[in-house]
């Protein structure tokens, strides 16, 4: 059937405006390809949405998809929702509650004589799994259910675009995890890009081959989830992203060689120093993952690369693994890591401890003369 | 037993219903959908005749029903005739006086409709006619029931506004419940009895009907 589906074409988003809703957003997304607009509540990501899907009117900007113009503020050019052929699974689904499934399906098919609208609808519900289910009314499915026949009428137009927006919001774990595996099997048979706004960062990264992260309607980053994590462009974007070993610190020369200084230490950096000058301030960042605990008493990987003295500020065991904060004399500021809970306990970790870790080189990402991190602003 | 009251009656409730139904359905959709500085004050003209005593409301009508009005002498400029004690003055004064009567459940019945159903019928590509006419008539036909049977049970029972503006005229202005009081003022309790009696039984019948249809739902909302 997925020969069926609208031939492949790029979306490209360019939208600007000053209000009432800020934005100044720019993206794109390829046929084929799962784009996830990540950003808190009231960051655009549904304006966004609702703009590629011609409900939303920006006062200027771009949207393209395949060639062809569906928003050209300069030209006054907006083709209705009707003329864009979008597939939309609106977050509470907006399932038409006076028709059955099938009914819902067959609405988004009315260019087909009638026949041929219900037996494609039909082999629609069977494509979700709702065989069977035809004849039910919206009321009477479950959360699931209800989403797979909104994904079903969304996708029976034949859409050049699928726009999803929070579409696992709504239903219980054990479902959202069934419908997000369906919906991932899904795209290996829909060459049309796929736009998911989502607040959840985990589906996000999980489903997404690229993320693009919004504050304030304004596009900060794009790329692959791993390269975000690791890589934020920018202080907001780490926090955006949920992430939080953001610290400053100034490129010194020590013995012919740049390091990074960070209260008493000087940090190897495995790249991004030489360019930049001696005297410069940075904002840098660590994942948690390249955060190595040093055992007591016995030698570990990387001992020797970055290792810092510090005490443990906090300790909270969730479940087998065990988030880990630690505090230092000379920043407010705390690193945190995880580590497998029984492996914090063989290391007799507690609050209050000195432990070493070893901060790893390859890690540690530079963000340049950047604005540093407001909580170290206000703590001088 | 006055048939021809009952006539004028019926007629009388049939029309006001068939003019007041698109009325309703546009102001109703249009006050429950749009944004706009005055809707308040809109809504308030709507709900007036409501609370307006119907004698007060009448007395308005016919005022403005004369041809030294500017209502009126245009009315009899364009066809040649007035508008007090005639047929199409009550059929006027009774648009009126039902107007919140079609246009408040038509209006709370698409007040429940959620935006994003609209939306969803264009993103699937039917047009806004369509649209109203598959996904929004269905959803607020309950509304659009009730809007009837108030109105044409309210007809059916109007006395005030249809006495200062109609009179009671045989065969033209003289409806049923007009008739009933013109015979208990002579007297003849028997015969106003069985006009009442028969008014009720209209009613019931209508509000019966009328409410059957609107319980014939196999879905209900999500």
């Amino acid at each position: 059937m997925s020969e069926r589906i609208a031939s492949p074409g790029r979306l490209t988003v360019s939208l600007h405006q000053a209000g009432p809703i800020p934005l100044a957003a720019d993206f794109h997304c390829e046929a084929g390809e799962l784009l996830a607009l990540v950003g808190p509540s009231g960051s655009g990501k549904t304006t966004l949405l609702r703009a590629i899907a011609g409900l939303y009117r920006p006062a200027g900007g771009r949207i393209d998809c395949g060639g062809e113009a569906w928003f050209d503020a300069a030209r006054r050019l907006s083709l209705p929702p009707q003329g864009r052929r979008v597939g939309l699974v609106f977050q509470d689904y907006a399932l038409f509650p006076h028709l059955t499934a099938l009914g819902n399906v067959m609405v988004a098919l009315d260019h087909l004589p009638p026949r041929e609208r219900r037996r494609q609808a039909t082999a629609w519900l069977e494509r979700v799994h709702l065989a069977g289910l035809e004849a039910r009314h919206p009321a009477r499915l479950s959360g699931g259910q209800r989403q797979r026949v909104a994904l079903a009428r969304a996708l029976a137009r034949q859409p050049r675009v699928l726009l999803l927006d929070e579409p696992f919001s709504a239903v219980d774990q054990v479902t959202r995890r069934r419908l997000q595996r369906e919906l991932a099997m899904l795209r290996e048979q829909i060459r049309i890009p796929i736009v998911l706004v989502t607040h959840d960062l985990d589906e996000a990264a999980a489903l997404a081959d690229r993320l693009c992260v919004l504050h304030g309607g304004r596009s900060l980053q794009a790329g692959p989830p791993d390269a975000l994590f690791r890589r934020p462009v920018s202080a907001e974007v780490a926090r955006v992203l949920d992430r939080h070993n953001l610290f400053a610190g100034e490129v010194v020369e020590e013995g012919g060689e740049r390091r990074l200084a960070w209260g008493p230490w000087r940090l190897e950096v495995a790249a991004g120093l030489e360019s930049l000058p001696v005297g410069e301030r940075v904002t840098w960042y660590l994942p948690p993952s390249d955060v190595v605990l040093h055992r007591r008493g016995r030698p570990s990987r990387g001992e020797r690369e970055n290792p810092v003295r510090a005490r443990v500020d906090s300790l909270v065991v969730l479940g087998g693994v065990t988030s880990v904060a630690l505090a230092f004399e000379h920043t407010e500021r705390t690193l945190g890591f995880e580590i497998a809970t029984h492996a914090a306990r063989r290391n007799g970790l507690a609050r209050g401890e000195e432990v070493q870790v070893s901060l790893l080189a390859a890690g540690i990402h530079l963000m340049g003369a950047e604005t540093p991190p407001a909580t170290t602003r206000t703590t001088g | 037993m006055d048939w021809t009251a009952l006539s004028v009656s019926l007629r009388l409730a049939v029309f006001t219903c068939l003019l007041l139904l698109p009325v309703g359905l546009w102001l109703g959709r249009a006050l429950a959908t749009a944004r706009f500085r005055g809707k308040p004050l809109c809504e308030a003209l709507v709900a007036l005749p409501l609370v307006m005593p119907p004698t007060v409301l009448g007395f308005y009508l016919m005022q403005a029903f004369g041809t030294e009005a500017p209502f009126g002498g245009l009315w009899a400029r364009l066809f040649g005739s007035g508008l007090n004690f005639t047929f199409t003055g009550i059929l006027i004064a009774s648009l009126v006086a039902n107007l919140p009567f079609a246009v408040q459940p038509i209006q709370r019945a698409f007040e429940t409709v959620p935006a994003n159903l609209r939306e969803a019928a264009w993103c699937s590509g039917l047009s806004p006619w369509q649209t109203f006419l598959r996904i929004e008539l269905p959803l607020v036909w309950p509304g659009i029931i009730s809007a009837l049977a108030l109105t044409f049970a309210h007809t059916l029972g109007e006395f005030g506004v249809i006495l200062m503006v109609g009179g009671a005229i045989d065969g033209e202005t003289r409806t049923l419940a007009i008739a009933i009081y013109d015979r208990v003022q002579a007297f003849d309790e028997t015969g106003a009895g069985i006009m009442s009696a028969m008014l009720l039984l209209v009613s019931f019948l209508t509000i019966g009907v009328v409410y059957g249809l609107a319980g014939r739902r196999r879905w209900r909302r999500v």
